[in-house]
């Protein structure tokens, strides 16, 4: 019972600030709330008992990408900052993947039921094993670095190449090269 | 925003308290990740945002003598040779390649290396990876002429 009255808690302040992410004009205001949206989904994520996802939820979601979003508005020209755009599309988008999810719906597994397809596959064997296995008691850590070490390598190597795409685009020398080049092709 | 040093007292004395306490919190998430909730991506972000609170505060010129561009660079290096690596290692052990239980004498203490070995490179990378993630933004000027 009281899982259910803090999910419906959550979930409303949920929709709460996508009405009011969706009412707002100003950049800064929409990163703002996007920030806070992160944090309820955190939230949402220990109410489900998933520590780990919250955790990473909380640091990266609203911690910084929030922070690397100010910086964008903050870099962009004044007049930029507030300017409305064509909302019809973005709407349409909405609307026609939430028609789509609602036919979905009701074939997907009710929440916490154990004969879902997902708690049926690997999970009760690594749940069963892997304390004895390893002898490390997060299964979490388990799963992330030792069942599927090469996944965790691969997700490494993209934010590494990540990180290289951003300081090779935004690093000054490359744009000055740049400018210089496209002066060059006017003359 | 020029170079974002702020002047007041505040901001100045409470990032300064709070930098060390940030670092060992993002450490303690780092080891303590076999045995409760995080790992190397918390770590990272963690540890990265002491040091982006210092960039933000002091200003990016400090922020940058502080972790220079350079060693930063090298380190996000470093950190996917260190992963990569163990998985190498455990090869000319006999073993498969991120197979970590050869890499000591019995299984589960090799399993325990290999896994703070692993998430410390991660942890590395992530960190490194989001402060210059924040330096590139943060030097970033847009040239009209």
């Amino acid at each position: 019972m009281n899982f259910l009255i803090i999910n419906f808690f959550l979930i409303s302040i949920l929709l709460l600030t996508t009405f009011y992410i969706f009412k707002t004009t100003s950049l800064i205001s929409v990163v703002a709330l996007t920030g806070i949206f992160t944090l309820v989904c955190a939230a949402i994520y220990v109410n489900l008992d998933a520590v780990d996802v919250a955790f990473t939820e909380a640091a990266v979601g609203s911690g910084i990408s929030t922070i690397l979003m100010v910086m964008a508005v903050a870099k962009l020209p004044e007049g930029k900052k507030n300017e409305l755009l064509n909302l019809f599309p973005s709407i349409l988008l909405s609307v026609s993947i939430v028609i789509v999810l609602l036919l979905i719906i009701t074939n997907l597994p009710l929440l916490g039921d154990p004969n879902a397809p997902i708690h049926l596959h690997v999970t009760p064997e690594y749940i069963k094993e892997s304390k004895s296995i390893f002898h490390i008691p997060n299964v979490v850590t388990n799963i992330l670095a030792s069942y599927r070490g090469f996944d965790t390598l691969g997700e490494t190597i993209v934010i590494f190449t990540a990180g290289l795409g951003v300081i090779v685009l935004l690093t000054s020398n490359t744009l000055n090269r740049k400018t210089k080049f496209k002066k060059k092709v006017k003359k | 925003m020029k170079d974002n040093i702020s002047s007041s007292p505040i901001l100045n004395i409470v990032s300064r308290i709070l930098f060390a306490p940030i670092i060992i919190f993002g450490l303690y998430v780092q080891f303590h990740g076999d045995y409760g909730p995080g790992g190397g991506f918390q770590a990272g972000v963690i540890i990265a945002a002491a040091f982006i609170l210092y960039s933000m505060v002091f200003g990016i010129k400090k922020g940058e003598t502080l972790v220079p561009i350079k060693i930063n660079q090298y380190l996000m290096c470093i950190g996917v040779l260190l992963y990569a690596g163990v998985g190498v290692v455990s090869i000319f052990l006999n073993g498969n390649y991120l197979d970590y239980n050869v890499l000591a004498s019995d299984s589960s203490s090799g399993q325990h290396l290999g896994i703070i070995l692993v998430e410390l490179g991660v942890g590395i990378t992530v960190a490194t990876v989001m402060i210059a993630l924040y330096h590139s933004f943060a030097s970033f000027r847009i040239k009209d002429d």
